[in-house]
């Protein structure tokens, strides 16, 4: 998918700069893109990419160093006032009022945007149902994925039409994820923009579109299909009885063009001229690590991540297999 | 301003479910104003006292009993030499020594003049010079009780006798002159301390961020926070008035429309400084060792434990900046001698000037903070 028309665009990035410490690295550095209406847009890379910067910027909480950013044709610098009433966010951390029950905490928010939770519940009625028990409980007593749950709600009471989530299934359980990204599917379908951003690369088949983020740039950005398909390369897994010596004889080997651990195994991408898995194999063996089961496997989207950032950056490849959080 | 309404819900709603901060509210008041005015009294009494007395005449008999019956004193112990009597300074055991020397009443009847040696352990300063007061006190009385009349003395010094009247507060009763300082303490923290921490906590917890994204505006904010401390303070001020009455039978002389009005006032400047106090900080820690500190120069220069006027004269102009000691200065003036509104007009205006100034500096540092 290319880029969207203008008329039709939920979020438009240009050329966005901001440095928190001066002659630091840049938070982010000329970022641009856009987000179409009624997309569900996923930012995903690591932690310290740019994600939250980039998200609080488009919520006017941060203010850009340089470049524009609007949501809905609305100017994040000048209309912040109107943006406020068309967004909801949901902070990475869970920031609703502990000492609030859950029925107070979504009446609260439903009362400052000038609405009420009847008016509205139509919009929450799938997440609220879940929540309905605990209505009394108060927010801070809750478990991690039902505080997920009613941020959701908090967020999306006064009907916004445009939805960015930071980080929000960080430290939920697995199944509360699943659970969090079919809510979210349901609110792509009946017609809110949401913008999420997430470290977990596996969410990315979630979303509509995606964008890597790596040290606040955007390094490749579109469906997950079509970035598997343009930027996969062949790829190899590699399984052995000493895994980290495997690992370190593999990123010694001439012809390796990079190797991370991948769980239980190494995934391996070879130069051109190396002579395949077999000559990598018999390069193992030499080593002295028998028997090594090398296979070739369909890259995942991590797999494209780790690529796209060794093009990118020699210095990056160790780093970043430890950064990427991969569950 | 709706809002406003909204968020005023949602801030009592929070202040009442915190079992802290309402401990903290009613609790407060009452322990302050029970223990410090019967702790922190002025009035030493009790004073151990060693008589050497080496005349043992019936004069020195009598001054001995004269100290001994007297409210003040407490003998402990009557040493035989004066030496012996330093060594119970030297334990402990005495803050002064009172020495009759050998001939005393012999020397004064045939000279008219005799002396006695008073000796005070001045480590603790209050003590030995409140002690020696009284004692020179006691030892005037005596002699004026053998010499009744100047005129019968014949050729005796004419005595000038000072009679001393203390005016508003004729029995000089400590609590009276504590108790309406402590009030003034009390507001003061509620409405400078309470609040800042209340508005770090939700930095601290995060809530200020979705806040922000809301059309709350950010004087509404604000006012949702200052507004309940507001009410919260004059609670207090209500609360320790009662106490005060219950516990020590004190009512104002003047009227309570002046207390209030200067309390809403001077409440007003008070919340500056809370806000103020949580712009400069992230974290109730901070926030509270902050408070701390400031809340020990208020209460140090506010004249409630000395008064303004026997600190050295710079320490007289700080005074002058620091809020809490006109407060004090009013409640006092409110509650002993009955001051006006009228009166203490003055005091209002310099108190608006503070609210003034303290909200002005609060509202610049938090755009600044906050952009």
């Amino acid at each position: 998918m290319s880029a969207t028309a203008q008329s039709d665009s939920a979020v438009r990035v240009e050329g966005l700069c901001k440095s928190y410490v001066k002659d630091g690295s840049p938070a982010l550095s000329d970022l641009s893109f856009e987000v179409g209406k009624g997309e569900l847009f996923g930012l995903i890379g690591p932690d310290g990419a740019g994600k939250t910067t980039l998200i609080r910027i488009l919520t006017t909480l941060l203010l850009a160093d340089r470049g524009t950013a609007s949501v809905q044709g609305l100017d994040v610098v000048k209309d912040f006032r109107s943006i406020r009433r068309l967004v909801g966010y949901m902070p990475g951390r869970f920031s609703l009022y502990q000492d609030l029950s859950v029925a107070e905490n979504l009446a609260f928010f439903a009362t400052v945007f000038g609405t009420t939770v009847e008016a509205n519940y139509h919009l929450v009625a799938d997440i609220y149902q879940q929540l309905e028990p605990f209505r009394d409980r108060l927010a801070g007593k809750l478990s991690g994925g039902m505080k997920q749950k009613l941020a959701l709600c908090c967020a999306l009471i006064h009907a916004p039409s445009v939805l960015f989530l930071d980080e929000p299934t960080t430290g939920v359980d697995p199944v509360s994820r699943k659970d969090f990204w079919g809510m979210l599917g349901r609110l792509r379908d009946s017609g809110i923009t949401i913008l999420v951003s997430t470290p977990y690369m596996d969410e990315a088949a979630r979303c509509d579109r995606i964008a890597l983020l790596q040290h606040g740039k955007i390094i490749a950005m579109d469906s997950l299909a079509a970035m598997l398909a343009s930027h996969a390369t062949e790829t190899f897994a590699v399984r052995g009885e000493r895994p980290f010596a495997i690992l370190q004889d593999l990123r010694a080997y001439p012809g390796t063009r990079y190797c991370f651990a991948f769980g239980q195994e190494h995934h391996l991408v070879l130069h051109h001229d190396a002579g395949g898995p077999a000559a990598a194999s018999a390069y193992l063996r030499e080593r002295g690590h028998g028997e090594v089961g090398i296979r070739r496997i369909e890259p995942n989207i991590e797999d494209v991540f780790i690529g796209l950032m060794h093009e990118q950056s020699k210095e990056l490849r160790g780093q970043a297999a430890s950064e990427l959080g991969h569950e | 301003m709706r809002n406003l309404i909204y968020i005023l819900q949602k801030e009592f709603l929070l202040i009442f479910r915190d079992r802290t901060i309402l401990r903290l509210i009613f609790i407060m008041p009452v322990m302050q104003l029970l223990l410090i005015p019967l702790a922190a009294d002025y009035e030493v009494k009790h004073i151990s006292i060693a008589v050497v007395d080496q005349d043992h005449s019936s004069e020195s008999q009598r001054l001995v009993q004269k100290v001994g019956a007297s409210n003040y004193f407490r003998i402990v112990a009557t040493p035989a030499d004066y030496a012996e009597a330093t060594r119970l300074v030297e334990a402990g055991r005495t803050d002064l020594i009172l020495t009759i020397p050998p001939h005393f009443s012999r020397v004064l009847a045939t000279t008219g003049h005799a002396s006695l040696q008073l000796a005070a352990d001045a480590v603790n300063g209050v003590r030995a010079g409140l002690g020696t007061t009284y004692a020179l006190a006691m030892v005037r009385e005596f002699q004026s009780e053998l010499h009744p009349s100047p005129k019968l003395a014949g050729g005796g010094v004419p005595l000038i006798e000072v009679t001393t009247a203390s005016w508003y507060n004729p029995h000089v009763y400590y609590p009276a002159f504590m108790v309406p300082g402590l009030l003034a303490v009390l507001v003061t923290m509620v409405g400078a301390f309470l609040s800042s921490l209340n508005i770090v906590q939700e930095k601290e917890a995060g809530t200020i961020e979705q806040i922000n994204v809301t059309p709350i505006r950010k004087y509404e904010f604000v006012l949702g926070k200052l507004i309940p401390f507001w009410v919260l303070g004059l609670l207090s001020i209500t609360i320790g008035m009662v106490v005060a009455k219950l516990a020590f039978g004190l009512w104002p002389a003047g009227s309570f429309l002046t207390i209030y009005v200067f309390a809403a006032l001077y409440l007003v400047g008070v919340l500056g400084i809370g806000l103020f106090i949580s712009t400069l900080t992230d974290t109730q820690q901070q926030a509270t060792l902050l408070s701390f500190f400031i809340m020990m120069i208020f209460v140090l220069l506010s004249g409630l434990y000395t008064p303004i006027e026997s600190m050295p004269r710079w320490a007289q102009h700080i005074a002058a900046f620091n809020p809490p000691s006109y407060f004090v200065e009013v409640i006092r003036g409110v509650y002993i001698k009955g001051s006006t509104l009228r009166d203490l007009l003055p005091t209002l205006i310099r108190l608006a000037g503070f609210a003034l100034v303290f909200n002005t500096l609060a509202v610049w540092s938090y755009r600044k903070r906050s952009s």
